[in-house]
Parts: C-alpha cells; structure tokens; sequence
C-alpha cells in the first residue's frame, strides 16, 4: 500500500465533523504551529518540505510565501483557490466533501504563518452544496476556538469566508480569480505587479490551492524533512491524482511521488485497467491543458526508462516526447476512441472560456475549434493539419495570462504524436465519420536510440 | 412582480457585505446575484440585475458587466428544471453523447431549447469537476453522476411528479 498524508483518515465515519476529526488528531499542527513556532519557522518547514504548488504550476510554495511584501499597516490575504476548473481535475471537491476540516486547518497554519486575517476560499459556483460543508465546518472550527478572535489565547486572530464563483474557468487564473473576488468580470491582470506585492484590493496576496494548503497539515505534524522523504527526487510528498476516462475504477487517489504510471493505471490499487478487455491508447497525464501522450510514450520516456509519476518523469523529453503533472486530471483514452474529436472537444473548451482580452486566445480558439470539427466532420482539408499548427504557434506566449498557452498545447500535441490519424481523417472523410481510427500504431514499442559508443 | 428580497434574504445580503472589509461591497456581487437568481424565477431580468445594483450601491452596468460573463447566470428565462449536461471530452469519452441524444428524444427538444409546458431546458455545459463519475449533469443545486439512460428516465420523472 502507498503511504498517505492527505486521505488517511478520509475513511473514517464521521470525519466530516470536528469532534472526530479532532479526536483522530486534528488540530494537532495548529496547535503546534501556533503555540511554539513563529510565522517564519512555518515558511521554513514548509521550504524544507520541498511542497509545490498542487493547482498546476508545480512552483515551491515555502518560496512564494517568502515572497510576500510585508509593508506596515497593510492587510495581506490568503486565498485558496478552489475554482477546480481543469477539465480531468476533481481532487479538491473530494477533499473539501469528505475531509473539509484539513483545509480549514491547512488555512489556518498557513494564514498564521502569512500574517493574514481574512482568508477568503474562492470556489467554482457549480459546486453548489459545497459551500454548506465548509461552512458547517468553520463554524464548528469557530466555537471550539480555532478561528476568530485570539486563537487558542495566542493573540492571533483569523476568519475564513467562502466565496461561490459563477461559472468561468478562467477564474482559476490567480489574477482573473482576484478580479472575480473584487466582484468583476474574470479578466487576468497583466504581471507584474505580482499578487504578493499587490492582489486582492491591491494588498499583499498569496494564492494557493486547496490541495496545497492541505498539505501543510502534514508537514508541521510530521516536519518538513519527514514529509521529504516521501516521493522521489524533486517531486516531494503525496500528490492527489483524478483519474478518469476510460479505466475500471476511476476516482481520487493519492499517491505517493514513487510509483510508475503503469502501475497507476493497471495495478488494482490504484486505477484496476482498461474496462473490456481493450487496449491503452492515449492519456493527458496532468489536466486538459498539458500534451496528450500515445501509449507507448505514456508508459516508457524517448530513452526507453519506465515512466514515474512524479514532476521530472512526465516532463521527461519535454514537450517533444513527454507531458506533464499539472493539475494531476489523468485522462485515459482507450483504442476505441478518436484523437481528433477529442482534441475538438478541448478546443471548444478553450474557446468558451477564454475571457476575450487578447485577440489571439479570443480568435484563435474558436478558429481551432471550427477546423477541428470540420476535419472530425470529414469536410477537413489537408491543409488544415498545418493550418491548425500554425494558429497554435500564434496563441502560444503571445497572451496575458496562460490561457493561450494551455489551449495551443493540445492542439499541438495532438498533432505533434497522432498527425497519422488527422491525415487519415482528412484523406478518408467518408470512412472516418462512420468509424474511429482505433489503436493504429500508438502502443508500438519505440525504437531505443542505443547510447553513443565512447570513442 | 415587484423585485424585491424578504426580509430574510435582506439580512443575507447584509451578512455577504460583512465579509469584506469597509467599502469593498462591490465584492458581494457574485453571491448577491445567485442569490437573486435563485429567487426570481431562476433568471436575471434587468430589473433584477438594476436592483441587485441599488442594493450594493453600485452603477448598474458593472452588475451587466458581470452577468453576461459568467456562464451561470441566466439571461433569458429558463425551464423549471434546467439539466446541464456535461460535454468536455473526459466525459464525451465516457459516453456523454448518448446521453444528450437520449435527453433531447425523451424531452423532445434540441440543446438549448426548453419544453412547451415550460418544465424542462436542456444546455450542454464545459467541464464540472466530475470527469471520473461521468456521464453527469448539474440539476438545480446537485450533480446527477454515472448517467445512463435508465437514470434520466428516473430523474425525469422524479421532475415531473415534483412539478405536479
Ligand atoms: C487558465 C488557468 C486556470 C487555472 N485554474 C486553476 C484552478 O482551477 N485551481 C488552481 O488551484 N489553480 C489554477 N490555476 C493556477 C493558478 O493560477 C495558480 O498558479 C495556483 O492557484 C497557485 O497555487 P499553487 O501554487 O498552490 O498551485 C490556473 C491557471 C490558469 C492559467
Ligand atoms: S469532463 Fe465532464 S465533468 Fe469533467
């Protein structure tokens, strides 16, 4: 069994609650926290833990925090982001539903260590009954003396608000979720200035997500070089990984940072296989946003070594042969279906939720997505495969926020590892509207480029 | 129908204010119209979003601004029962096309459309966060997970008998 941090105790009856989540040693890292270290040894921990960030940058959180202005007289604010938008993506529902007291926790630890009073937890709108459980439970954290007024007769003071998003993917962008926060249009500001000189009403702000926050609870229990040891490498601690598609037991899972994809996906631990008897044929490791892999490349790097889950192993090859963490939304495809309509379904993703500032995000998207449907409608020219390479490459890096970026790479990767299938699409209109393309050659062993001989 | 909140749903207006600091009401925007959306027949007249703006002391056009952006609120009427099926690819991989062809045939209507007795509007919705448990749709303040058609008939009904 993989070792856990985040959702040990997730199975136990009742956890939901305060007097049994306090009971089965919650609290405990607060209580630590804020009765016998200062807000900087927080910040130390939690650099020594190696954590980085859970929503899809991988950025060292104890450095972020350390960034954080600290003028006089100025309010700072922590907000937790739980805008959970990325298609593939739904770990923090699961621990905001079942364990909603960690993150109180979580906020509490990191709100003192911060120096914020006000923590707001900004969550997508459509997770309407959500808000009810967090609710419930800070105001149960409330009466038995872990928010408000002087915490526990330390003299720190915090309240957490949540607050209810209205639909807007957008709005998990740090800056177009503070503009949303300010009760206007979800529109990314341009950086700098950085949220941790000026975010949420021009104060000093940090943004993180919600599986982030957590995992600070664990880091003050058991101390950041503990919680190191977890994982591999750079890729420190647990990781909660959403998985789904095409697999016999889809769901939430933490893993520890150690283990390769393959078992992740086959191993009846984890995700139990492919249903039916069918066969892999392509998977989004880290949330819509990041490069689709064929099998082949999925379960084994350009330099024939297994495939972990971990930061480095996903990246391994870079965008030319391999993907990314991201979000941890672990999509699976299986070889009966087609490449190019679900690229189309990302592309028409992308084009609805871009906010429209830039021209190149506004237009390109939805020029994407009108080639994309016409090629998976078998009216697609050949043309239109370089057509669409082209428009990605004018996304990509030229708009405010990451958008572009996140809306070009799958379209791009798509193209880059499956082109054999968009041509065959193009070539064959009529057949490819009656049947999928299927496995092709996309769980072929690679060759091995065999090492340089030393000369 | 005058717009206006109950008393009750005044004071939960005042408590929303009470979480920003002094001066940052505008911040109450978002839940103060799904607030008003909930209780005035499941849309956003302009009459509605002029008095959501009167109530947090605000021009009118920054309540427009944020209605027409955010994909939850509803600016043209909508069936009592709005179903919100999700269409992204983890669950068009999971088979949500079926789904929605099998809505519009028991419904009679297309993706967009609402039924002539007013009951039922199907929208096809982007991703909600519940890719591993798909096919879903949103109904009202819940998700519906694992869809099959046998489901929708259930839910259906479950509608309609509550609608009688
Ligand atoms: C278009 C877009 C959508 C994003 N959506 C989310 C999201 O839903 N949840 C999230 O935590 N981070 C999201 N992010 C990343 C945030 O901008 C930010 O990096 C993150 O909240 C930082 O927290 P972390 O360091 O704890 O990961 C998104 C970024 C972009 C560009
Ligand atoms: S793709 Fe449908 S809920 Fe995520």
């Amino acid at each position: 069994m993989g070792r856990k941090l985040l959702l040990d105790k997730a199975h136990i009856e009742g956890i939901r609650y305060y007097d049994v989540y306090r009971k089965n040693g919650g609290y405990a890292a607060a209580e630590k926290a804020l009765k016998s270290m200062s807000p900087d040894l927080v910040t130390e921990e939690v650099k020594k833990s190696g954590l980085r960030g859970r929503g899809g940058a991988g950025f060292p959180t104890g450095l972020k925090w350390s960034f954080l202005a600290k003028p006089e007289g100025v309010p700072r604010y922590l907000v937790c982001n739980a805008d959970e938008s990325e298609p593939g993506t739904f770990k923090d529902r699961y621990l905001m539903e079942f364990i909603p007291h960690l993150l109180i926790e979580g906020l509490l630890i990191s709100s003192f260590a911060l120096g914020a009073n006000r923590t707001y937890i900004y969550i997508r709108g459509e997770y309407a009954w959500i808000p009810d459980i967090l609710e419930e439970a800070i105001a149960e954290a409330h009466k038995n003396g872990w928010l408000g007024k002087n915490i526990q007769g330390t003299g720190f003071d915090l309240d957490i608000y949540v607050q209810r998003g209205a639909g807007a993917y957008i709005c998990g962008e740090e800056t177009a979720l503070i503009e949303s926060l300010e009760g206007k249009r979800g529109n990314p500001r341009i950086k700098p200035p950085f949220p941790a000189v000026k975010g949420l009403w021009q104060c000093p702000t940090v943004v993180n997500n919600v599986e982030t926050l957590a995992a600070v609870v664990p880091i003050i229990n058991i101390g950041g070089d503990e919680y190191a040891k977890y994982g591999t490498g750079k890729s420190t601690g647990t990781k909660l990984i959403s998985a789904c598609g095409n697999l016999n037991k889809p769901g939430v899972y933490e893993i520890d940072m150690s283990i390769s994809v393959e078992e992740f996906i086959y191993s009846d631990e984890y995700c139990g296989g492919i249903p039916n008897g069918k066969r892999l044929k392509a998977c989004i490791p880290g949330g819509s946003s990041v490069p689709i892999l064929p099998a082949n490349l999925l379960l084994k790097t350009a330099k024939g070594e297994q495939r972990m889950m971990t930061y480095e192993s996903l990246n391994d090859g870079g965008f030319a042969t391999g993907s990314m963490m991201g979000s941890g939304g672990f999509i699976v495809l299986d070889e009966d279906q087609c490449v190019v309509r679900h690229t189309m379904s990302l592309a028409r993703f992308y084009h609805h939720e871009s906010c429209g500032q830039c021209s190149p995000c506004r237009e390109g998207t939805g020029w994407m997505k009108k080639v994309l449907l016409n090629i998976e409608n078998g009216k697609g020219k050949e043309s239109d495969i370089d057509l669409l390479w082209d428009i990605q490459r004018r996304i990509e890096g030229n708009t405010i926020c990451p958008l572009g970026d996140a809306a070009a790479w799958p379209v791009a990767a798509a193209i880059r590892h499956f082109r054999d299938e968009f041509e065959w699409h193009v070539r064959h209109p009529e057949e490819a509207v009656k049947r999928n393309f299927g496995l092709a050659h996309y769980a072929d062993p690679l060759p091995v480029a065999a090492p340089a001989a030393a000369v | 129908m005058a717009v206006q909140f109950s008393e009750e749903k005044l004071n939960k207006v005042k408590e929303i204010i009470a979480r920003y600091p002094e001066g940052k009401q505008k911040s109450a925007l978002i839940p103060v119209l799904h607030l008003a959306q909930e209780s005035f027949g499941g849309w956003l007249s302009a009459e509605t979003m002029d008095y959501v703006a009167s109530l947090l002391q605000i021009d009118p056009i920054e309540v427009y601004e944020v209605a027409t952006f955010y994909s939850m609120y509803n600016l043209k009427p909508v069936g009592k029962y709005l179903f919100e099926v999700c269409h992204t690819g983890p669950c068009m991989v999971s088979g949500s096309d079926n789904i929605i062809e099998y809505i519009k045939e028991r419904l009679g209507i297309n993706v967009g459309e609402t039924t002539a007795d007013g009951l039922f509007t199907l929208k096809t919705v982007e991703c909600l966060g519940a890719c591993g448990y798909a096919p879903m749709m949103q109904l009202g303040k819940f998700y519906k997970e694992h869809l099959t058609k046998a489901r929708v008939d259930e839910i259906i009904a479950e509608c309609r008998a509550k609608a009688n």
